[in-house]
């Protein structure tokens, strides 16, 4: 193992610990709660308040949209994420191999 | 264990939740309908000369070199990634990361506006996360100050010669933490509180907000870091085309 795989190992296990630990640390938290509370904030600042705008989503649903449908959106963006990278690099990956054969075919040829 | 135990134990459980009263955060985005009409027109006019700036610039990294798209679009599908998880954090919420910081890194803050209004669009349009009219406020806040606050660090950094892995971490802790430093001033300008006005409330906000993003900001700054090292073993002709490695001896 290089250098370097080991510092992505090890790399990655810390930011997996960052985000594992607190699940484990506080049981009891919802770990919900992303869009909401920044609105409480602002009714507990403001007094009542009410969007002036709601997502053009939720008006062609008529409501909010289903946990697991979006689920199924955020698995679709990460997907579209990781599938162009992953191809990229896998291009990449083999791009090296082979240039470092050509490398050495040449260096055996002369 | 018996049914009944684990009946019991969930009923506990879900007991015991409703009286958490979690400091639950708001994801980065401020929500749909959440800022007053004339604050949204004035970020999307603040925002428009950047976009114009990242367009320009995206432009010519293209024309300069056609093999530059790949790594402009690894640097979106970075961020597409990154910002689409929803991480655990210590306030006992959960957020999610930018992923601008590749982008600031590799290319500049400006192109990276572009990067992340699609991103933006594509949450307010699909997800209902974020918003079309708070669309102007997020995008200054995700994918304008914060890669400026990564490009600027990791510029200081590679100026005064620091390690270079150490840079690039700081650089992306620090666009994360500030992209949510401006979501909580923007909302405090539209919401000061009535004790103290503007300041007071943007307190207020960050105080929702920074326990939370801390850890994810270390987490963002050590996945940036674990990609350019990819990056740097691989992909080295590309990185040498849009000049990443400078004077620095190539790693």
């Amino acid at each position: 193992m290089t250098k370097n795989t080991k510092t992505v190992i090890l790399l990655l296990i810390i930011a997996a610990l960052i985000a594992v630990i607190p699940v484990a640390a506080l049981r009891d938290a919802e770990f919900g709660g992303s869009d909401d509370a920044g609105s409480v904030m602002v009714e507990e600042i403001h007094g009542e308040y009410e969007p002036w705008f709601t997502p053009v989503l939720e008006q062609a649903l008529g409501g909010e949209l289903p946990g697991e449908i979006e689920s199924l959106v955020f698995c679709i963006q990460t997907g579209i994420g990781v599938g162009v990278i992953a191809f990229f690099m896998g291009r990449f990956v083999e791009r090296k191999k082979w240039m470092e054969k050509q490398g050495e075919e040449d260096a055996s040829d002369r | 264990m018996p049914e009944k135990k684990k009946f019991l134990l969930r009923a506990y459980i879900a007991f015991a939740a409703m009286f958490v009263i979690a400091p639950a955060s708001n994801a980065m985005h401020i929500m749909e309908g959440y800022l007053p009409a004339g604050y949204c027109v004035a970020w999307g006019v603040i925002c428009l000369p950047f976009l114009i700036a990242g367009l320009i610039s995206l432009q010519n990294k293209v024309k300069e070199n056609r093999r530059n798209l790949v790594l402009i679009a690894m640097s979106g599908a970075f961020i597409f990634v990154i910002s689409s998880l929803k991480i655990p954090s210590v306030s006992g919420s959960c957020s999610h990361m930018t992923g601008t910081g590749l982008g600031a890194i590799l290319f500049g803050p400006s192109a990276v506006s572009i990067l992340g209004i699609i991103v933006l669009v594509f949450q307010a349009v699909l997800l209902a996360h974020g918003g079309l009219t708070t669309l102007g406020a997020n995008t200054f806040s995700m994918a304008i100050a914060g890669p400026l606050v990564s490009f600027g660090i990791y510029k200081l950094c590679t100026h005064t010669k620091m390690n270079h892995r150490a840079g690039i971490f700081l650089a992306a802790l620090a666009g994360d933490l500030f992209t949510y430093c401006v979501t909580s001033i923007q909302l405090a300008l539209a919401y000061p509180s009535e004790a103290g006005g503007v300041a007071a409330s943007a307190v207020k906000f960050l105080g929702v907000f920074a326990p939370t993003q801390l850890p994810l900001a270390v987490i963002e700054g050590i996945l940036t870091v674990v990609i350019v090292i990819g990056l740097e073993t691989y992909a080295k002709p590309e990185l040498r085309a849009i000049g990443f490695f400078g004077n620095r001896k190539e790693a």
